[in-house]
């Protein structure tokens, strides 16, 4: 490989890390090429290594990074072998290896991990799927579903603590061989490169999960309080203050001998915004339910002002468990304990819960608050009762939805966030990143 | 002041030599910083041996070791520079007679009366230096653009005596635990290195390397104890230190295994939260219990 062919590779990496929202400029670009001119190149865990530390300058686009580079140099070295005319010989010898076989090395393989071992039985393992006479679906996901059932992995992540942990890492590196080397079949086969695929969201996030994402959530989050804060003194205008401030403009007169020349004025004090979020807490929204805590839990680092309620078939105010309490895990273990909001069925009663929620804090309401709902609006065939929420919406100054659900499945089975919709403001939200997306929408000019 | 290494591998058995055993890519990045020249940003969770990197590169090149500590509220007149106020007084009152006004500025604003604080002495020392900038984190966002112009240029500028460049290139390390987001600013100018807790193997080799006297079996379990404490969520998970620490600490007992009841005495030395002490008793000790 000349230089020269280097450098527009990496420019190439440059711009598909840009793609995927790596910000990489000039200046990164220059330090991947000078620390280029350090290394020896025949490493490639160096040059992978002197490549992550100039463009990747958080744990968050390192994960993306490293998920770039293996598709950019995957992608490469494919479309090499195209223009090569390198083909494999199909029918190797020693491809019929047994399952039992099979799940034996491989067990034995991902205790050692070895990686050169790991991907020879990828091959192997798909080689044994064609004998047994089933055509790859050519669906890069399915396949992959297949083998695993088929070598029964499932069953090697159980076992205790680190091992459970270094196995389940083990099985996810399998995954992607076999993804790798079944897109590799599939490229011989059509002879051609596959549209190039984004990322999706798996891929994206930290093997560490859920902590991380805390920390993003309580990120935008405290960005929402300038922007809610702010808002505030928008809609006052700019207009200095009403109020004289007598004391400090007779202190200001005896300059002019006792005439008030200068008025003084008392500052306005910019308005707290008073927020209430309600929160749906029930199965149907159970793996958005974390995610919507995590934003209750950073909404309460950041408002001084806010009620929060939890809510299934009827509401319960958690405040103050939240006020209380500071840790996340124990303040999700406590609601889903003992906040009491599950009657009989377990099922959400949103017409339910709007009029519990009136009785509750109608009188409170008033046009500075903010009115937050965090539901998928699926009430389980009752009543909606749009004509309750329409009450509260009309008491708060202003009523934002946030619904985890992608917009496609809204208004289908029974959704019935129409039925809201024209009274309050509706977000599709379910990851940190849409989350920054509502702020920012949040600044916008109605 | 040494020769700078000529490879990745000469600057990781160097690291050695001096005391750190760094991971693959520790040792890559240290390497490339030193030969670019370029700061690097070191991330991690506490006790993951971030600081002790920087001052095993000192060690190693044979530099002295500039350290500025972060902590909320520090500002230019402690990480720069400070104007020597009494000092300058004392002339003024010394040189009243006579000497005309412009004299006596120019007088009192030279590098005489200028007190070095870290960063002004690691610029301008004669010969290179290792500056540590120990948890930028800790800094608000005004501090680390003040920085910027170090990191980019080595040079300060004092508005009165105009920039001052460094007169060698320092090798610059900084180190957050992520407790913020750092500038876009600040990361494009440095290198990133992310640390973490180090995999069962290296991190019994370190423990061998500071208590070479404790038996293998033992460092063995004490390494498999520490990785099992590290996967329980704790609120401060043991640091490399602490391992280091415990083993130490097993050695003065003159420990032969590590059973429940030894566990339980010692447990205090890589656990330091009531709550998580609790924890830990419970999960980790009843392991042990339960072993053979």
């Amino acid at each position: 490989v000349t230089r020269s062919g280097i450098d527009s590779a990496v420019l190439e990496l440059g711009e598909e890390l840009r793609a995927e929202g790596v910000s990489v400029g000039t200046a990164e670009l220059l330090d991947a090429f000078a620390a280029l001119g350090e290394i020896a190149w025949s490493d490639r865990q160096a040059f992978h290594g002197a490549l992550v530390a100039t463009l990747a300058k958080s744990q968050e686009e390192r994960a993306i990074f490293d998920a770039v580079f293996e598709r950019f140099f995957f992608r490469a070295v494919e479309a090499a072998a195209l223009r090569a005319g390198v083909r494999e010989q199909a029918g190797q010898a020693g491809g019929a290896l047994d399952l039992e076989e099979l799940r034996t090395q491989l067990e034995r393989a991902l205790r050692e991990g070895d990686e050169a071992r790991l991907r020879d039985l990828a091959r192997l393992a798909i080689a044994a799927l064609g004998e047994a006479g089933e055509a790859p679906a050519g669906v890069l996901g399915l396949d992959v579903q297949r083998i695993r059932r088929a070598l029964g992995l499932h069953g090697l992540t159980r076992g205790e603590g680190s091992a459970q942990a270094l196995a389940r890492g083990g099985l996810a590196r399998f995954d992607a061989l076999l993804r790798a080397e079944l897109e590799r079949a599939q490229i011989q086969r059509n002879a051609a490169l596959g549209p190039k695929r984004a990322l999706s969201e798996l891929d994206r996030a930290l093997p560490s999960g859920p902590s991380a994402d805390l920390a993003a959530v309580h990120r935008v989050v405290a960005q929402l309080r300038r922007r809610l804060a702010s808002r505030g003194s928008e809609l006052h205008g700019t207009r200095a203050a009403d109020h004289v401030d007598f004391r400090r403009t007779l202190r200001a007169s005896l300059q002019t001998g006792g005439v008030p020349v200068v008025i003084r004025r008392r500052p306005q004090r910019p308005r707290r915004p008073e927020l209430y979020v309600l929160c749906d807490v029930s199965t149907s929204v159970s793996s958005a339910a974390v995610f919507f805590l995590s934003v209750l839990h950073a909404l309460h680092d950041s408002f001084r002002r806010m009620r929060s309620f939890v809510f299934i078939e009827r509401v319960s105010e958690v405040t103050e468990l939240f006020a209380r309490e500071r840790d996340f895990k124990e303040v999700s273990e406590a609601i889903a304990q003992d906040a009491g909001v599950a009657d009989v069925s377990g099922f959400t009663d949103y017409g339910r819960v709007w009029a519990e929620l009136r009785a509750l804090i109608e009188d409170d309401l008033d046009p500075r608050a903010t009115l937050i709902v965090l539901g998928d609006a699926r009430t389980n065939g009752r009543d909606p009762r749009a004509e309750e929420f329409a009450g509260l919406a009309a008491r708060a100054g202003r009523t934002l939805w946030l619904n985890p659900e992608p917009r496609l499945y809204w208004n289908y089975g029974d959704s019935v966030i129409a039925a809201y919709e024209p009274y309050c403001e509706v977000f599709e939200c379910s990851t940190a990143r849409q989350l920054e997306e509502f702020v920012r929408h949040l600044t916008r000019a109605r | 002041v040494k020769a700078l290494p000529e490879s990745v591998e000469e600057l990781a058995a160097g690291l050695r030599s001096v005391g750190y055993l760094p991971g693959r890519e520790a040792g890559l990045v240290a390497y490339l910083a030193v030969r670019l020249g370029k700061p690097v940003l070191v991330e991690g969770p506490a006790g993951v041996g971030k600081t002790e990197l920087a001052k095993a590169l000192a060690r190693l090149l044979g530099r002295e070791l500039v350290r500025l500590q972060c902590y909320e509220g520090l500002d230019e007149a402690k990480a720069l520079y400070e104007w020597n106020y009494r000092k300058q007084l004392l002339r003024i009152q010394v040189e009243a007679q006579g000497a005309g006004w412009s004299e006596v500025q120019d007088d009192i604003f030279g590098e005489e009366f200028l007190l070095a604080r870290p960063l002004l002495s690691a610029i301008r020392s004669s010969s290179p230096v290792v500056l540590l900038i120990d948890e930028i984190d800790k800094t608000d966002q005004e501090f680390e653009a003040m920085l910027l112009e170090v990191l980019s240029d080595f040079q300060i500028t004092i508005p009165e005596l105009g920039a001052i460049s460094a007169s060698s290139l320092p090798v610059v390390v900084l180190t957050s635990n992520n407790s913020r987001e750092l500038t876009e600013a600040l990361k494009r100018r440095c290198l990133y290195l992310w640390l973490d807790y180090p995999d069962p193997e290296r991190e019994l080799a370190i423990v061998r390397l500071h208590a070479p006297e404790l038996a293998p079996t033992v460092a063995r379990k004490l390494v498999e104890i520490v990785g099992m404490v590290r996967e329980l969520d704790l609120k401060k998970p043991p640091s490399i230190a602490e391992s280091i620490d415990w083993a130490r600490a097993l050695l003065l007992l003159g420990a032969e295994d590590i059973d429940a009841a030894r566990f339980e005495e010692t447990m205090s030395v890589i656990v330091k939260h009531r709550t998580d002490l609790a924890t830990v008793a419970a999960r980790v000790g009843l392991a042990l219990a339960a072993a053979p």
